[in-house]
């Protein structure tokens, strides 16, 4: 049977994972050391695992980011969030010693109440999410700065660093904990009936309301969670490095995260969201960082690099664009 | 246009279908919802590119490739809602992306009278340099319209442009479509008002399933002729279908479901009282803008009324959002489809299971086994044309999006439903297929407020109408004095006589 090849059939996210196939085949191809794994005193090393341990902040942000943008909305303060929640670690370990759990606690509780403050502002005071989120990540950074009163603190409370550089089953521990984030997001969204909320407010909010879906309470959900996420993110960037620096701690991250989102197929407009999509959107931007670096192409180059990447992304995604080289293809 | 083709995806929206437009003609398409009207006027307007077939204008073949394409050759056309912008000046709207420049800026004078003299050729005298939203939709539509023929157009499409449009309003808009027809432009009218249809129409093209059915002189082709060739009935059964009227009785002995006394809100309606009793169609009877929507949102929760009491079963209570409403056993199948009902890009079940799991919560999703069963189920009975449930919704044809929203209300199985004009930009089979239901919904004991903008159907509906104007009740019409002389004279009646 003839019939015409219907991209649209494919899932959203399909773009993004042939992206990631065609940057790891190019890698392939030239750099072939590229995939090998060692052993290395009990762990695995690599290019590989190299993406997926520096990928964990995006792709964990991304995950919030994700349901925010799923609604219609947008959240810029992930990053000031991130150097908060590194922040406030960093002082509570190094001042008073507590355990573990209680750092968590406190931590992720902040990240929660910053993400709960961007949704109030967003769902009860219907300020528009870029000016609402954008408060707190000019203000963020700062307050971040005055909880480590402008200094890089390092620590080596061993059971935090665990986060951000221990190792389960011979892998960096934050791969784990990025699956382990996916899942319950995905359990969350899709054996709850949280992801068909979220996904009809983004696609029509008054409609919503009028089929008696509370607006208010999705919004202020996602806002909330995005802040969690971030927490997450915050924790595992900070002890990754076993130092707070609240300058440099998730500095522009929201924007790779916002990239990763809109690279797995999520529309920013609202709507249909694929929590895979941006955790491959994720890993597309890593691995295209991890090659360019692995290439020795000068640093001032990446960032060019890295757009034309999402240009060209963007670009397959666009149905307007395939339009212009429509082709047909024999199916069986 | 001859052997016109398209083909989407699983279906074939118009099979080989011949369209003859004459200079100074109004040529009226009609058809059941997918029948393939919307898709022969995108295809001549150049919304979509046919598949096979050809068009001619004036002898010429001509392949327009773009809506601008096609107004570029003359092809103009006017879409059921008014796509002008609200926040500009009606001159602005007129003048849009062609402004007349002077000097490299526009030239502001000559854009106010290009304005006047625009309107003034359609007999319209309004001042332009006033807000477009500062008008009524009538107005609006005819702004579209005069927008459509300054473009030197020589054929003018008009897709429902009467569906918001009151009679008078419809009246100005005939005179304005007559003018422009003795001007010698070839007029595509599109529209479900069979009254409508035979007053302004020279010829009839009929289609049913992408398929040419017939094309007739209008004097030539009766009603019953036409709503047969359209459904595909014979006209005897056709003949049946109109005189359904049946008029159960109702048990004046059972209960009222809402009462509400007083309701009302400053700057919107009332205070006004309103009962609807389990079992009974209650009709909202008015003109355009005598506050019959404002009386539903009301009621939903939408707007929160600032005075008077509602009671449900007997229960005074406060309705302050429509998921509260919706808890309470309400069902709102809102005016505007589009703003107010589809989420669009979601699926047709899932659209369906909407309302029913909010109304659950977000914890306790319904299995997707249940909710394929339920789509099924309502497909089928509702007679939805969709190749299957997980077709976004937002690409039915608006008829077919009106059933599936009344799916949802259904599957949440409220005891009160208000319609807000459920029929409109409905066609007429589906419309039957409506008004059957309701009397049907109602027979099993469901509460129903019925809003309508044709009075006949109101009439025909309901068991008791409340009759509104300018924001008020005036009265209320039940057993014999539900007739449509009572109606008309309470609705025109002078003010001081209410």
């Amino acid at each position: 049977m003839r019939a015409r090849f219907d991209p649209s059939r494919l899932g959203r996210w399909s773009w993004a994972l042939i992206s990631l196939v065609l940057i790891l085949l190019f890698d392939l191809i030239f750099t072939p050391k590229f995939f090998s794994v060692e052993l290395r005193d009990g762990h695995y090393f690599g290019s590989l695992i190299d993406i997926l341990n520096r990928g964990a902040p995006v792709m964990l942000i991304a995950l919030g980011m994700t349901l925010v943008i799923a609604t219609g909305g947008v959240d810029l303060s992930v990053g000031a969030t991130m150097a908060i929640v590194g922040s406030i670690a960093a002082q509570v370990v190094t001042k008073s010693h507590p355990s573990v759990v209680v750092v968590l606690l406190v931590c992720l509780g902040i990240a929660l109440l910053l993400g709960t403050w961007n949704g109030i502002l967003v769902a009860v005071f219907k300020i528009q999410p870029i000016v609402a989120t954008l408060i707190l990540m000019v203000s963020g950074r700062g307050i971040a700065q005055l909880i480590t009163d402008g200094q890089i603190i390092s620590f080596g409370d061993k059971a935090l660093s665990f986060i951000g550089s221990g190792y389960l089953f011979r892998v960096p521990f934050s791969i784990t904990l990025v699956l382990v984030m996916l899942g319950l997001t995905a359990l969350l969204t899709r054996r709850t009936a949280i992801g068909l909320f979220i996904e009809s407010v983004g696609d029509n909010a008054t409609a919503s309301r009028y089929a008696g879906i509370d607006v208010r309470t999705v919004q202020l959900f996602v806002y909330a969670f995005c802040g969690f996420c971030a927490g997450v993110a915050g924790l595992v960037a900070t002890t990754n490095m076993r130092a707070a620096d609240a300058n440099n701690t998730g500095l522009n991250l929201e924007l790779d995260a916002i990239l990763a989102v809109v690279i797995g197929g999520t529309l920013l407009t609202g709507g249909r969201f694929q929590l895979v999509g941006s955790i491959l959107g994720a890993l597309v931007i890593q691995a295209l960082t991890t090659t360019i670096l692995t290439k020795g192409v000068p640093i001032e180059y990446t960032l060019v690099v890295k757009a034309l990447t999402v240009l060209a992304v963007c670009l397959l995604q666009s149905a307007k664009f395939r339009g212009k080289f429509r082709f047909k293809a024999r199916v069986a | 246009m001859t052997g016109i083709t398209k083909d989407f995806p699983g279906v074939r929206a118009l099979d080989s279908v011949d369209f003859v437009l004459h200079r100074g003609e109004v040529h009226t398409i009609m058809g059941e919802n997918g029948a393939g009207k919307s898709t022969l006027i995108k295809v001549l307007t150049g919304v979509y590119p046919k598949d096979s077939g050809s068009i001619e204008l004036d002898g010429k073949t001509i392949q327009p490739k773009s809506t601008l394409a096609a107004q570029a050759l003359g092809i103009s056309t006017v879409y059921q809602e008014v796509n002008l912008i609200p926040s500009l000046s009606v001159a602005e709207n007129l003048f849009l992306g062609r402004e007349p420049m002077r000097m490299g800026t526009i030239d502001w004078k000559a854009v106010q009278s290009g304005a006047d003299r625009a309107l003034e050729r359609l007999n319209i005298r309004i001042d332009v340099s006033r807000l477009l939203s500062s008008y009524s939709i009538a107005i609006q539509q005819m702004i579209a319209i005069a927008r459509a023929v300054e473009i030197d157009a020589k054929v003018l499409v008009l897709d429902e442009p009467t569906s918001s449009l009151d009679a008078d309003e419809v009246t100005r808009l005939f005179e304005v479509i007559r003018t422009l027809k003795s001007n010698g432009l070839g007029i595509v009218f599109v529209s479900h008002f069979l009254d409508q249809v035979f007053e302004i129409s020279d010829r009839i093209t009929i289609l049913r399933n992408g398929k040419l059915v017939g094309s007739h002189d209008a004097k030539d082709l009766s009603r019953l002729r036409l709503v047969s060739m359209m459904i595909g009935k014979e006209e005897s059964d056709v003949a049946k279908m109109e005189e359904r009227r049946v008029k159960s009785k109702v048990d004046r002995s059972s209960e009222p479901f809402l009462t509400a006394e007083g309701i009302g809100k400053k700057t919107s309606v009332g205070p006004l009282n309103i009962e609807v009793r389990k079992g009974e169609v209650v009709g909202l009877g008015g003109l355009l803008g005598s506050g019959r929507t404002e009386v539903a949102r009301l009621l939903f929760g939408i707007n929160k009324p600032d005075q008077g009491t509602v009671r449900i079963n007997g229960r005074e209570t406060k309705i302050t959002n429509p998921r509260r409403a919706i808890r309470l056993g309400f069902g709102f199948l809102a005016e505007d489809r589009k703003v107010e009902g589809i989420i669009p890009s979601l699926s047709v079940r899932e659209n369906i299971m909407l309302a029913l799991q909010a109304k659950r919560g977000w914890l306790k999703l319904l299995g997707i086994r249940q909710q394929q069963d339920l789509a099924d189920r309502y497909i089928k009975a509702l007679k939805i044309a969709t190749p299957d449930a997980e077709k976004p919704i937002g690409q039915l044809s608006g008829g077919n999006q009106q059933k599936v929203l009344l799916a949802r209300w259904l599957v949440s199985q409220p005891q009160f439903l208000i319609l807000d004009e459920p029929t409109r930009g409905v066609d007429v089979g589906a419309k039957a297929e409506i008004e059957g239901l309701v009397l049907q919904l109602c027979a099993d004991g469901m509460a129903i407020l019925f809003i309508s903008s044709e009075l006949e159907e109101v009439l025909r509906d309901s068991h008791r109408v409340v009759v509104l104007r300018d924001r008020k009740k005036v009265g209320e019409l039940s057993g014999d004095s539900l007739n449509s002389n009572e109606l008309m004279n309470m609705i025109a009646a002078s003010t001081d006589a209410g």
